[in-house]
């Protein structure tokens, strides 16, 4: 693994960041000032960095409903975040998407989405264009365990095939889809990966909750996908920390399940201890980060309370484009 | 009568009508809810706790949970309705009617009519609509306009637990594609609920209030809050003759056509944007049918021609108010 010092705080702050932000909105949302749904990513930090870390503003992604990891890996504005998901004049859609629906196109974020499987053939999109724009760019999408199952998805995948374009599938297996589990609502014998390859794709596999794994198979993908290779698909195996959104009481889980998966696969604590052990970063380097994280999670929420609610008088505005 | 609210009026119409029926399938994302984890099956009784109990009493042949496939639920229940059976299939959200919409829509619609009226397609698809929770664009839609308008489906909305369990059982005994929307914000309303045998035939309005002034034809939860501007206009003696309609198809023309040669008077309250509305059809009608009885121009009370808003306030801007229903009946009075 060839990260350097900078890299390697970078892509640990990235995922530090997109942790907070989570801790923090499942406390918030107990005051009862957020409305509506919000699904969190924490537990997935190093899908989402391993992945974005190696791509340009210029990629594009297509996210799910639990896209606040994928927005921040991407780039998108943290504060804008927050106040979206607030509700506020100053979101990064203005207050009409919310947590489920936020999107900045100016980063490359076509939008997290409201659909299940809404987004996978909107990536092939996003990679007949980068095709034709030749500056070897590239199209993903993020799938989890549930969204594999819908027809856009199988769709998606076909065409990415015959047209032989740069998208890519990381499908995110969680092991849920809401409260049923891959093991009931996954048909081939639960392995994602194996669905892309019988449409003939390249597929891979990885620890979605080892950032190096990850990370590692991502540069192979980015390699094989930019050289003109076609499509391909990566199956990751994570967990996710909090219910299938807030307020979910997970009955479905096993007695210890979340202690134990908190114990021993938290991606922040195995990066952590890797960068220590070998040296490469100490103790200090991430507590700084962490404190610094934390402070920028501070700021994002008091000014998301600060800001102003959207003008009702606006909310038939950008319907559609006006030409004059 | 027992008192109990719509959620509890449909858990136990469905188990009710499962255990006189055995053709009757349920499924849907999570109806069952916990399959294939540690906590198990039944660990949710569906999302919107509409299903609880059912798997424990009717087994995993007769209730379904499916993963997250709307065409495959909505065909395979189009599919069991042409083979002797009677399923419910449940869309979570009405919303995702867009995935499964050819389904719906040039399948289950068509059948009977295109094999000459020798089939029949006893579906009932369950559909949880409607704006309140800030859901937003993608999670908040009352589609039930878009359904009205194709031919061979049924399109039903409770807005009192009697009349979810009374429409609902004929729904689960009728031989239609049957669209039953549930309105997000409405399960937890209570009321009295008859007990024993209760069917609530379709296309026959609920006259929910006589005042012979102005008529008001709602449908869903704009019900409600047309009884709310009905109470505050009754204030200054306005009377306001207030309809539920139940099913916007069949639509109870009659009953409307009814009130309004009395009243002269219509407001129509539609919880969906403006143009090609269920609010725009209804005035249409009377218009045509009741031309020489209007004293007023029919108004409309609808949501903006927008996509429905996430923040809290736009959303309550975007939602047709008590207020705004009981400034339409003040105009439409004040027109001479
Ligand atoms: C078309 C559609 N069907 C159902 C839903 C409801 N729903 C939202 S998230 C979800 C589960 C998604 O599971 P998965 O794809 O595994 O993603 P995860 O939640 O695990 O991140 C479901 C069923 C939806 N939003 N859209």
């Amino acid at each position: 693994m060839q990260l350097n010092r900078d890299e390697l705080l970078g892509a640990y702050r990235r995922m530090k960041t997109i942790r907070e932000f989570e801790e923090r909105l499942h406390e918030e949302i107990k005051t009862g000032e957020i409305g509506g749904f919000t699904h969190l990513y924490a537990g997935q930090e190093a899908v989402a960095v391993g992945l974005c870390d190696q791509l340009t503003i210029d990629d594009k992604i297509v996210s799910t409903h639990r896209g606040h990891g994928h927005c921040i890996a991407k780039g998108c504005d943290v504060k804008g975040m927050m106040k979206e998901i607030y509700g506020r004049a100053g979101g990064l859609c203005k207050g009409r998407a919310g947590s489920m629906h936020i999107a900045d196109l100016d980063v490359g974020m076509l939008g997290a989405n409201g659909i299940v499987g809404g987004g996978a053939p909107q990536a092939v999109g996003a990679a007949i264009a980068a095709r034709i724009d030749g500056k070897g760019r590239v199209g993903v999408t993020f799938s989890g365990d549930g969204a594999c199952n819908q027809g856009t998805t199988f769709e998606a995948m076909n065409l990415a095939v015959v047209t032989k374009v740069p998208a890519i599938f990381v499908f995110e297996n969680n092991h849920y889809s809401e409260h049923t589990g891959d093991a009931y609502a996954v048909g081939t014998n639960r392995d994602i990966a194996s669905r892309a390859e019988g449409f003939g794709m390249k597929a891979w596999r990885a620890n979605g909750c080892d950032f190096f794994e990850t990370y590692a198979a991502f540069t192979e993908i980015l390699e094989y996908v930019r050289a003109g290779n076609g499509p391909a698909a990566i199956e990751l195996d994570t967990e996710r920390y909090y219910g299938h959104f807030e307020g979910d009481p997970q009955r479905y889980r096993g007695k210890g399940e979340l202690d134990r998966i908190r114990a021993e696969r938290d991606c922040l604590k195995a990066f952590r201890a890797r960068v220590t052990g070998a040296a490469l970063l100490t103790d200090a380097d991430l507590d700084t980060i962490d404190a610094e994280v934390l402070a920028l999670i501070d700021e994002a929420v008091a000014e998301a309370r600060a800001d102003e609610q959207p003008d009702p008088a606006t909310v038939a505005d950008d319907v559609y484009v006006e030409y004059y | 009568m027992a008192i109990m609210n719509i959620r509890e009026a449909i858990v136990s119409t469905l188990h009710a009508e499962m255990e006189r029926d055995s053709d009757i399938i349920l499924l849907g994302e999570d109806v069952v809810g916990g399959n294939g984890t540690a906590g198990g099956p039944e660990a949710i009784g569906g999302i919107w706790g509409t299903s609880p109990g059912l798997w424990k009493k009717f087994g995993p042949e007769r209730v379904i949970d499916t993963p997250i496939s709307e065409s495959a639920i909505i065909g395979a229940a189009a599919g069991a309705a042409l083979s002797g059976k009677r399923p419910v299939a449940e869309l979570m959200f009405a919303d995702f009617v867009g995935v499964s919409l050819d389904q719906i829509w040039n399948q289950m619609a068509k059948f009977r009519y295109m094999f000459g009226g020798k089939t029949k397609c006893p579906a009932v698809v369950r559909l949880v609509y409607g704006a309140g929770m800030q859901t937003a664009a993608q999670h908040s839609q009352s589609v039930y306009a878009m359904l009205t308008a194709m031919p061979g489906l049924k399109v039903v909305l409770p807005t009192t637990p009697a009349d979810a369990k009374g429409l609902l059982t004929e729904a689960l005994r009728g031989d239609d594609p049957v669209m039953f929307f549930e309105h997000k914000t409405l399960y937890g309303v209570k009321g009295e609920v008859p007990d024993g045998d209760h069917r609530q035939r379709f296309g026959e309005a609920r006259v929910v209030r006589e005042g012979g002034d102005v008529t008001v034809v709602a449908c869903g939860r704009m019900v409600n809050f047309s009884e709310k501007a009905a109470d505050a206009v009754a204030k200054d003696g306005i009377g306001i003759d207030l309809l539920d309609l139940r099913t916007t198809s069949p639509l109870d023309e009659d009953a409307i056509l009814e009130s309004v040669e009395q009243t002269g008077r219509l407001v129509v309250v539609d919880e969906s944007p403006p143009r090609c509305s269920l609010a725009a059809d209804i005035a249409a009608m009377v218009t045509e049918r009741a031309f020489t009885s209007l004293k007023a121009p029919p108004a409309m009370v609808t949501a903006p021609h927008s996509p429905i808003p996430f923040a809290r306030n736009l959303e309550r801007a975007w939602v047709p108010s008590p207020q705004k229903i009981e400034d339409a009946v003040r105009r439409v009075l004040a027109f001479r």
